[in-house]
């Protein structure tokens, strides 16, 4: 597997990660390019079901990322986000889903070299686990092939 | 069940309620919900230790809704959910009368609902002994294990969504998974839209189900989903305190606290 290249689905918030991620770059930080960033309005938007349809389109492993806990634009956003997010790493660890594969992190606008040290750890950590076959394998069927056109 | 019987008469004849919901004997020594609208017809009211349909599922259909105000024969777990449904403004005191069934089958009524929450808030809401026993043996699996497992036992699965119709939790008149735009969830039998499709379900109970097995027992293939629903019950109690469902305050899902633990944000 030494030609893997993992594919990062990153769900950030606009108002921290996505600005502190725009101050990697600005800073001039080098940091692995294998992630891909979708911007939200708020880590409270991120909707548990966007994570699953990441596994299914191939991704290998999933950043979520927002504002620290009372630095949220919408005052609550991450706080309420926290709570989903406790529940539903529990329930994809019970489901068998590899929980290791999804990193939480807050990262705020002021931490470009945070987000490049979250998107590096991530991406040396999948490197390790290797492409999410067991989930691909399920993901990639026939039926669905036909039904996504 | 007399005393239910001659209640339910008396309510039907003094025409203060319109439709008496309980159980009747069915067919294959099994029972089906009965909806008695004339009073004679109330000699059809069973009560037995085979009624474990959940009743409050019909209370927020338009069918019976529409017929005037409802009582209906209430054992815990469905007491449970008519005051779930009554937080999420599903039913009232008004179109609602709680003819109770305590855990020694003696009939109870209450006054209105508030008397049900102060009912059931006496009995926390437990998972039984043979039920943790599968879910620590899922605990103590690898991941692989736990995937397969899952894997396995939902690849059966052919989403007739007869879990879903015998929830009371689910009366959205739009489920998520018959939207396709956009199609959240694949519609073709198969194993991630069936996985998907379950962990969705289990989400969206989270903090509202109140362990009737419902799901579980009408599901004609037998599998064991209710775990799902009990794994979250209990994460709910280790990471929060649990929940009882309650008129009004907080939802587990729908509040937070500042300090919330967890130890995986990094």
């Amino acid at each position: 597997m030494a030609d893997f290249e993992p594919k990062i689905v990153a769900f950030v918030c606009n108002w921290c990660t996505y600005a502190g991620a725009d101050l990697t770059g600005t800073s001039r930080i080098k940091y692995a390019t294998n992630v891909r960033i979708i911007r939200f309005p708020c880590t409270g938007r991120i909707d548990y079901m966007l994570l699953l349809k990441a596994f299914d389109e191939g991704a290998d492993g999933i950043i979520v990322s927002g504002c620290h806990p009372n630095d949220c634009h919408y005052t609550s956003g991450n706080f309420h986000a926290r709570r989903r997010w406790i529940m539903f790493r529990e329930l994809c660890d019970f489901v068998g889903i590899d929980i290791n594969r999804v990193l939480f992190s807050w990262v705020s606008a002021a931490e470009g070299s945070k987000w490049a040290d979250v998107v590096n750890t991530t991406v040396t950590r999948i490197r390790e686990l290797g492409p999410y076959t067991e989930y691909q394998k399920v993901a990639k069927h026939p039926i669905r092939e036909v039904t996504n056109g | 069940m007399d005393e239910l019987r001659k209640r339910a008469k008396e309510l039907l004849e003094s025409k203060t309620i319109s439709v008496v919901i309980g159980y009747e004997e069915g067919t294959c020594n099994r029972t089906r919900a009965l909806f008695v609208e004339k009073p004679e017809e109330a000699s059809k009211l069973i009560f037995d230790s085979r009624c474990v349909l959940n009743l409050a599922t019909y209370i927020t259909k338009q069918e019976v809704k529409a017929k005037g105000k409802m009582a209906i024969a209430a054992t815990i777990p469905v007491m449970r959910s008519i005051i779930q449904l009554a937080y999420e403004f599903q039913v009232s005191d008004k179109n609602l009368l709680v003819l109770g069934i305590t855990p020694e089958s003696n009939l109870m009524e209450f006054k209105d609902l508030l008397e049900v929450e102060t009912y059931i808030h006496k009995f926390e809401i437990e998972i039984n002994a043979s039920y943790r026993e599968k879910l620590d043996k899922l605990a103590g699996m690898t991941q692989t294990e736990r995937w397969k497992f899952w894997i396995d036992e939902l690849s059966p699965c052919f989403k007739c969504y007869a879990c879903r119709a015998a929830c009371p939790m689910c009366y959205c008149h739009r489920c998520t998974v018959d939207f396709n735009q956009p199609q959240w969830i694949p519609v073709p039998s198969h194993e991630l839209g069936n996985l998907e499709w379950h962990i969705m379900r289990a989400v969206h109970l989270m903090g509202r189900c109140i362990d009737c097995d419902g799901c579980a027992n009408a599901c004609p293939l037998g599998i064991p989903i209710n775990l799902l629903n009990k794994r979250l019950l209990e994460d709910a109690k280790r990471h929060f305190g649990g929940y009882q469902p309650v008129l009004k305050g907080d939802h587990l899902m729908s509040t937070f606290k500042p300090d919330d633990k967890e130890n995986f944000i990094r």
